[in-house]
C-alpha cells in the first residue's frame, strides 16, 4: 500500500501545504470545510487545509482570529459543528482527545500545560505510556515484566531528554523549572507520544530572540530527526517566516490567504488584515 | 551497583516499610508474650484497619487528586458481604481461620462492585461535585443495607440491616486478637505495597497526571475515565477487605455506624498524614486512632480535647517553619548531613 503510494504522484490542489520532497507521499493531516459555532458565534468556518507528511506549516493571524480554536477543534477537544478531519486517511470524528492523540497527534499548550508536581523524566515517561508495556498486574505487583519495561522507558525518555540537551535535568520537578526548558519539556512529551504530527500553540512566547533562534533550530532538527508534520501558531514572524515551509493565515475565522512564506509577504489581504487599509495609512 | 543497592535499603519507600515492621514487631512481641495492657490490645485491630482505609483513601485523594466522602460505605459493603458470606461458608468450610482470608477477597470484591457502579456516573464529575455524590452516595449505601432483611432457613441464619450483625451469635467473631492479628499485618502490608508500588509504575504516573493537569493528560492520550475508576475500584476493594477485618474482629456491626462520620474520619486521616504520602496516612492512622483512647481519663472532655488536639495538629502542620524540622528529620537529610560533616573533618585534616 504505501509503496504503492509513492510510486504515485499524489494529486495535490494547488493550495496544499505540501513542498516537493512530500508530493510523492499521502498527506498527514487533510481538514475539509471545517466549522464550529458557539452559540450564534461563528468561532472558525470553512477551514480547509492539507498538510504534507514532513511539512513545517505555520497558522498566523490576528489575535481573536481562532487560531487556537482549530487546534482545539483537530485533536477534538471542542467537537466541529461541521467539516472532517482526517488524520492518515482517517477520520477523527467521534474520537475523544485521548483517542485523537493516539491516532497520531500532539499537541503543546499557549499556557504551559506540564505535570508541575511531577519529575522531567516522568513527564516524558507519562507521555510514553502507550508504548511503556506494563499491564495493570505488573504496576500493582513490580513483577511481570516491569524491570524490563521501566528500564527500556527510562533509556528512551532519557534520549528524548538528550536529544533537547535536558538529560541533566531529569530529576527535577517539572513545575521549577524556568521558563524555556518547561517550553522545551512540553515538546518533549507530546513527541513521547510518538505522533505523526505536533501542534505547537505559541512555541515561542515569552523568550528572548537567543532562546527563539535555538527553537527554530530545535523544530527543524525534530523534523529532520523524526520525520513528522509540525504546524505551529506563532506571532513572531521572524520564526514563522524563518522555517515554515507553508503559512496558512486566519482572520475572523476564516483562511484569507495560504502559501508559501514569500508568497503570504506580499499577499495584499494579509497585509490589510494585519496593518488595515493603505488608503487609511496614507491619511 | 552496590550504591543501587543501597539507594533502595534507604528509599522513601522501604523507610516507610521498616517503621510498620518494627511497629508490628514491637506490639506483636509484646502482644503474644502477654505484656501489652488491653486497652492497647484492643486497638489493635481497628488501628490496622483504619490504616488500609486511610491508605487507600490517600490513592484517591492524594494521588488521584478527587475527594470522596464515602469511604465508609465500601467498608460497611465489603464487612457485612465478607461476614455473611463467612457465616454461609460455615457448612462448607468448617474452621473460621480459612473463611476469613476468603471472606476478605469476597469483600473486597462486592465493595469493588459498588466502587465501579458508583464511580462510572460520578466520576464524570469533578471536585465539589464529586464529593457531594459521594457523600449521598455513602447514604444511600448505608440506608440501603439497614433495610435488607435477610433469611437462609439452611444455615439457620438471619440478617436483618435495621439491628446490625451479631457476628458473635454465628461463630465468625475472633475474640483472641492474637489471632486475627496476623491477617491485619498482612492486610496492611499488602496494601501499603500494592500503593507504593502503584506510585511508580505506569499506571501510577497516568493517574498523577490526570491529578496535575486533566487537560494534558489527555492531550497525550490518557484515558481519564478508565483511570479513575480503577482507583476508584481498587479503594473500594481494599476499604471492603478492611472491613471485613473489622467485622471480624468486632462482636457487633451495625450499618449506621459506617456514615459520613466515618468517611470524614478517614479524610481527616489522609489530609493529616499528608497529600498522597504512604508513611504519613499510616503515621496519622496511629495518632488519631490511638489519641481518643488515650483521653479516656478525661472521660467528659475527651471529645473536647481530641479536636483541640486536632486544630493544633492542622497548624503546625500547615506551619512553613514546622514542615523545615520536620524535613531536617528525615532520614535521607540526617544521612547526607553526616556525609557531609565526614567530609567537612577530612577536609581539615
Amino acid at each position: 500500500m504505501e509503496n504503492n503510494n509513492s510510486s504515485k504522484l499524489v494529486p495535490y490542489p494547488s493550495n496544499a501545504l505540501v513542498t516537493e520532497r512530500d508530493l510523492h507521499k499521502p498527506p498527514v493531516l487533510e481538514v475539509n470545510h471545517l466549522g464550529i459555532d458557539f452559540g450564534g458565534l461563528t468561532a472558525v468556518d470553512d477551514f480547509s487545509i492539507i498538510i504534507g507528511r514532513t511539512e513545517i506549516a505555520g497558522l498566523i493571524g490576528p489575535n481573536g482570529a481562532g487560531k487556537t480554536t482549530v487546534f482545539n477543534l483537530l485533536t477534538n477537544v471542542y467537537k466541529p459543528t461541521r467539516g472532517n478531519i482526517l488524520l492518515n486517511g482517517y477520520s477523527t470524528s467521534g474520537k475523544t482527545t485521548a483517542q485523537v492523540n493516539r491516532m497520531g497527534i500532539a499537541r503543546t499548550f499557549q499556557n504551559i500545560r506540564l505535570f508541575s508536581k511531577m519529575s522531567v523524566i516522568d513527564n516524558v515517561k507519562v507521555g510514553m505510556h502507550m508504548s511503556v508495556k506494563e499491564n495493570f498486574l505488573s504496576s500493582l505487583s513490580h513483577g511481570f515484566g516491569y524491570s524490563k519495561a521501566e528500564k527500556i522507558a527510562n533509556e528512551r525518555a532519557l534520549e528524548l531528554l538528550d536529544f533537547f540537551s535536558m538529560a541533566d535535568l531529569a530529576k527535577a520537578q517539572a513545575g521549577s523549572l524556568p521558563y524555556g526548558a518547561q517550553r522545551r519539556l512540553e515538546i518533549i512529551r507530546a513527541l513521547a507520544t510518538n505522533p505523526s504530527i505536533v501542534l505547537l500553540d505559541e512555541p515561542a512566547a515569552g523568550m528572548n530572540p537567543s532562546e527563539t533562534a535555538e527553537l527554530m533550530e530545535n523544530i527543524r532538527r525534530i523534523r529532520d530527526t523524526f520525520n513528522i508534520a509540525i504546524m505551529l501558531i506563532e506571532h513572531d514572524m521572524s520564526l514563522v517566516m524563518g522555517i515554515c515551509e507553508g503559512i496558512c493565515v486566519l482572520n475572523y475565522g476564516k483562511i484569507i490567504a495560504k502559501g508559501s512564506p514569500d508568497e503570504i509577504k506580499k499577499n495584499p489581504t494579509v497585509i490589510e488584515a494585519y496593518l488595515g487599509k493603505k488608503k487609511e495609512a496614507q491619511d | 551497583m552496590k550504591n543501587n543497592v543501597l539507594k533502595k535499603l534507604f528509599s522513601k519507600n522501604s523507610i516507610t516499610i521498616y517503621i510498620v515492621v518494627a511497629i508490628y514487631a514491637i506490639f506483636s512481641s509484646l502482644l503474644y508474650t502477654d505484656n501489652l495492657s488491653r486497652q492497647l490490645t484492643n486497638m489493635l485491630i481497628s488501628v490496622s484497619c483504619y490504616i488500609v482505609l486511610a491508605v487507600s483513601l490517600n490513592l484517591v485523594v492524594g494521588f488521584l487528586g478527587e475527594l470522596s466522602l464515602g469511604h465508609a460505605c465500601f467498608m460497611s459493603v465489603g464487612l457485612f458481604t465478607g461476614c455473611i458470606s463467612s457465616v454461609l461458608m460455615s457448612n462448607v468450610i468448617p474452621s473460621v481461620y480459612i473463611r476469613l482470608p476468603i471472606a476478605m477477597i469476597l469483600g473486597g470484591l462486592a465493595a469493588a462492585a459498588v466502587g465501579f457502579v458508583i464511580g462510572l456516573p460520578a466520576l464524570r464529575l469533578k471536585g465539589d461535585y464529586l464529593a457531594i455524590v459521594t457523600l449521598a452516595c455513602g447514604e444511600i449505601v448505608k440506608n440501603a443495607i439497614t433495610n435488607i432483611n435477610m433469611t437462609v432457613e439452611s444455615a439457620d441464619f438471619e440478617f436483618n440491616g435495621a439491628i446490625g450483625l451479631n457476628t458473635n451469635k454465628y461463630g465468625i467473631y475472633i475474640k483472641d486478637v492474637g489471632e486475627l492479628l496476623p491477617y491485619a499485618i498482612v492486610l496492611v502490608f499488602v496494601t501499603i505495597i500494592v500503593m507504593m508500588n502503584i506510585s511508580k509504575s505506569k499506571a501510577g504516573r497516568c493517574i498523577m497526571a490526570i491529578r496535575d493537569n486533566r487537560i494534558a493528560a489527555e492531550s497525550i492520550g490518557i484515558n481519564v475515565t478508565y483511570y479513575k475508576l480503577i482507583v476508584f475500584v481498587l479503594a473500594a476493594f481494599f476499604a471492603g477487605m478492611a472491613g471485613v477485618l473489622y467485622g471480624h474482629g468486632n462482636s457487633f456491626a451495625a450499618a449506621s455506624k459506617f456514615d459520613y462520620n466515618m468517611s470524614i474520619e478517614i479524610l481527616v486521616i489522609v489530609v493529616l498524614g499528608g497529600m498522597g504520602s504512604v508513611r504519613g496516612s499510616i503515621i496519622a492512622a496511629i495518632i488519631l486512632r490511638a489519641l481518643p483512647e488515650m483521653l479516656r481519663e478525661f472521660s467528659d472532655y475527651r471529645m473536647l480535647l481530641y479536636s483541640v488536639l486536632l486544630i493544633v495538629i492542622m497548624i503546625l502542620n500547615a506551619n512553613p517553619k514546622f514542615a523545615d524540622l520536620k524535613g531536617n528529620l528525615s532520614i535521607p537529610k540526617i544521612i547526607s548531613r553526616l556525609k557531609n560533616k565526614d567530609k567537612t573533618v577530612k577536609e581539615a585534616k
